[in-house]
């Protein structure tokens, strides 16, 4: 037996042991494990289940252990992820501290901040929201305003951000700030913020799904210690775009993404509603744009594994991350799209009676799933990326 | 790790890589062309690519081959699209090889596969019928004469098929057209009585011939694999067929990708690079994921049957219906992307446009993978 098998076994039996029966289930959205300092949980046993991925460093298998994480190689993981997939576990945290700020404070934060911060992410003691984005700053990101400035024992901030996700949930706030205004990027830097501290305010904003998981942040003379800076003073842009291309591949897995799965597959759904000829669906158009749907995902699937293995034997699909965000968000738009179709009238519905609540559940995702190809750098912007660093074009 | 090649398969790559860019570029395709070559294709050639053991990729050592298998042959087959190098690879090394491997007896195997290898013989599938692609078509017939049997009836999009010494004839000796049952495959002389193959000139210079037999007398030994079950053996070498096919226009897309790149970098209009135009960049980027997705459907295919995966069928058409859409998309964006220029024969743009089209309908085209992969998911 292989080192690697002794692994599986013992995972299996701990998880067997450590996940409870209900967090073997499909996940409500609102029992989603986002933790923080002010978390609620409608189902306690969701607690119990971060609490103890969390005692083994699991919730972040990848990362070293001496920052409270799993301390797994990529093999061990990769069985931990099959196992867990077998008994159909449910996220035993999940939060933007792991997707897209811890990879980058192990990449560029002080000693002292991982020890910190890394430790507070992998336990869900703290939930974080991103404040990058400014009503004048989006796609063009690196033209944000929200000033900075030394005050010798501190820093003061003055500003405002917005669509900062879940900002009025959160405890604190990875936030992008200018601190030189003779310059572009080379002005910018990477501030960690106290969503507590006084001058911080988050006022949630409505989306086209009902909805209102962001928000308008303002900071007024918020007061920020001076170790909350990661990396250098005016060196943040590398650090905000490293940590975007996490978000990006955090984004593109979408388009593998559920919805469909919710509603038992969507040729299931379709056989039902448009009946059947022998084993085919009797609308044949539906039936073709179910089987190119099926195609895109299955080949977008197969290039996600390829660039991982490449990735593995030291070759690189280079700028990857911009590909994977835009193929996946588009397909991801598509799949919703197509339900839509495929459901008819039961897609359609708002609340109340006359809807199941999985119906309704795609209702809302399809409308969600339009954010898909904006946030986190629109699908335009990728195509821009993949142009210049991939393709070598010229800017105007 | 299936989706990357050993350090085997890149050697082989890059030797075929080297071989079809310095030894059969473009230029041979316009030359067999414009002379009105009556094989249609480059006997030199064909003898360096069997040098190079490549007409035997497939078949065992044992056999005289070289016995790289289904994923070497891909990336052969990649590399000779790439320059769309016209030769008897795909009719003799993949169908002609693939099927005598699947359904031939051992004094079959014994007999043919050598002379495959050493490029003594040449091959033709005379499978269609019709104006698609459709397997159980067929209404050839296979009549029982004495011990043998008799041939008769039409095949058109005979690939290779003037060239070819033995023709591999798919016929029916029970049922009716579009059953898969009661089909049968024959090795048919080319020069036998009874036999009229005219060639047809394609819109891709490239060759193919209608075959007509008219009362074909066979022996009971020319018959390869069993009477009247040939379908799924058949089927299971279209698969590997249509896995070529996908390799091989992989090869021309990426050709006109590169080529269009390097046109978008230095043509200039209205006093800069057309390359900084927003409206080309992202179509260009557009390409790039095309691209890339057809990568990783191809290797995903190739090392299916590779492995004798049971998704072979599935991850097959997956791969032919997506290298169709996507070589439609890139040779049409080729030409619109050079301009005026596009719309000439001195580029190569055209080429692989056409080329582009009758790969797509070998072995079935696009629309036909769609329902067959709908097919195979049960819906
Ligand atoms: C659901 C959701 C969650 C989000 N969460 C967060 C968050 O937590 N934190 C955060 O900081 N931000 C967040 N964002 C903000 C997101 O990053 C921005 O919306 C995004 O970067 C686009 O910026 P914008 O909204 O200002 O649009 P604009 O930049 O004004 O874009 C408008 C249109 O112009 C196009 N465009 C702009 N520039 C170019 C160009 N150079 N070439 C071609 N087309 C161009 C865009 O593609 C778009 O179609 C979120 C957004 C959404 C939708």
């Amino acid at each position: 037996m292989t080192a690697l098998d002794t692994f599986r076994e013992e995972t299996r039996s701990w998880l067997e042991a450590n996940c409870p029966e209900s967090m073997r289930t499909p996940m409500p959205e609102r029992e989603m494990p986002w933790g923080g300092r002010n978390a609620t949980y409608a189902n306690p046993d969701t607690k119990v289940w971060m609490d103890n991925m969390a005692s083994r460093g699991w919730t972040a298998p990848e990362w070293p252990a001496e920052y409270g994480g799993g301390g797994l190689s990529k093999e061990e993981n990769k069985v931990l992820q099959q196992e867990l997939a077998r008994i159909k576990a449910r996220p035993a945290l999940t939060s933007f501290g792991l997707w897209m700020l811890g990879p980058a404070l192990l990449e560029f934060a002080s000693e002292e901040q991982k020890k910190k911060y890394l430790s507070e992410i992998v336990k869900g003691e703290i939930r974080w929201c991103q404040g990058y984005s400014e009503p004048g700053a989006g796609s063009d990101l690196a033209g944000l305003q929200t000033k900075c400035e030394d005050k010798g024992d501190h820093y003061l901030v003055n500003g405002q951000k917005v669509w900062t996700s879940y900002a009025d949930k959160c405890d604190m706030i990875f936030c992008l700030v200018r601190t030189d205004t003779t310059v572009k990027h080379d002005g910018i830097s990477f501030l960690l913020i106290d969503m507590d501290t006084d001058g911080v305010e988050a006022r949630p904003i409505k989306l086209i799904s009902g909805a209102s998981p962001f928000c308008e942040t303002f900071l007024t003379d918020v007061k920020v210690p001076k170790e909350n800076l990661v990396g250098e003073l005016n060196k943040g842009w590398t650090i905000a775009k490293r940590l975007l291309e996490h978000e990006r591949s955090m984004i593109s897995g979408m388009g593998m993404g559920a919805g469909a799965a919710s509603m038992g597959g969507m040729e299931t759904v379709a056989k039902e509603n448009f009946g059947t000829d022998g084993e085919k669906i009797a609308d044949s158009s539906i039936r073709q744009a179910i089987a190119d749907h099926k195609m895109d995902q299955q080949a977008f699937g197969l290039t996600l594994k390829r660039s991982s293995e490449e990735a593995k034997s030291g070759q690189g699909m280079g700028a990857a991350s911009a590909m994977f965000k835009y193929y996946g968000t588009e397909v991801n738009k598509r799949r919703f799209e197509l339900l839509l179709d495929v459901l008819g009238t039961q897609a359609l519905g708002w609340e109340g009676e006359g809807f199941e609540s999985k119906e309704l559940a795609v209702t809302r995702s399809w409308l969600r799933s339009k954010g898909n190809s904006i946030e986190g750098g629109t699908s335009e912007v990728q195509l821009n990326v993949i142009a210049k660093r991939v393709l070598g074009l010229p800017d105007a | 790790m299936a989706l990357v090649l050993t350090e085997e398969q890149t050697m082989l790559r890059d030797m075929a890589k080297d071989f079809f860019t310095e030894q059969v570029p473009v230029t041979n395709l316009r030359k067999l062309r414009d002379d009105e070559d009556e094989l249609g294709y480059d006997k030199a050639v064909w003898a360096q690519i069997v040098e190079l053991g490549f007409a035997g990729i497939l078949i065992p050592e044992e056999h005289g081959g070289t016995g790289f298998g289904p994923m070497g042959l891909g990336i052969v087959m990649t590399e000779a699209g790439r320059t769309l190098a016209a030769s008897p690879l795909y009719s003799t090394a993949v169908l002609g090889a693939g099927l005598i491997l699947a359904a031939g007896s051992e004094a079959q195997k014994t007999e043919l596969l050598p002379k495959i290898a050493s490029g003594d013989l040449l091959t033709a599938l005379a499978l269609e019928e019709t104006t698609h692609h459709n397997p159980a078509n067929v209404a050839m017939t296979a009549e029982k004469s004495g011990d043998g049997f008799k041939l008769t009836g039409e095949k058109r999009f005979v690939i290779d098929g003037h060239i070819a010494d033995t023709l591999i004839v798919v016929a029916r000796t029970d049922g009716a057209a579009g059953e898969a049952q009661g089909l049968s495959m024959f090795l048919v002389d080319a020069k036998a009585k009874g036999v009229t193959v005219t060639r047809t000139h394609m819109v891709d210079s490239r060759n193919a011939a209608m075959v007509a037999l008219d009362g074909v007398e066979v022996s009971a030994d020319a018959a390869l694999g069993s009477i009247g079950g040939a379908f799924a053996e058949l089927e299971n070498v279209l698969d590997l067929g249509r896995a070529c096919l996908a390799a091989e226009m992989l090869g021309g897309a990426e050709a006109v990708f590169d080529t269009t790149l390097e046109y978008l970098k230095e043509r200039k209009q209205f006093g800069v690079i057309i390359g900084t135009f927003q409206a080309l960049k992202h179509r260009a980027a557009e390409m790039f994921c095309e691209v890339e997705i057809c990568r990783s459907v191809v290797l995903e295919a190739l090392s299916a049957l590779e492995e004798r995966r049971n998704d072979v069928p599935r991850v097959t058409s997956l791969a032919k219906a997506r290298l169709g859409e996507a070589a439609r998309l890139i040779t049409n964006e080729g030409v619109q992307m050079h301009g005026g220029i596009g719309m000439t024969d001195d580029v190569d743009m055209g080429l692989y446009l056409k080329r582009a089209r009758v790969q797509a309908q070998m072995l079935g085209d696009s629309n036909f993978h769609r329902a067959r992969y709908a097919d195979l998911g049960g819906y």
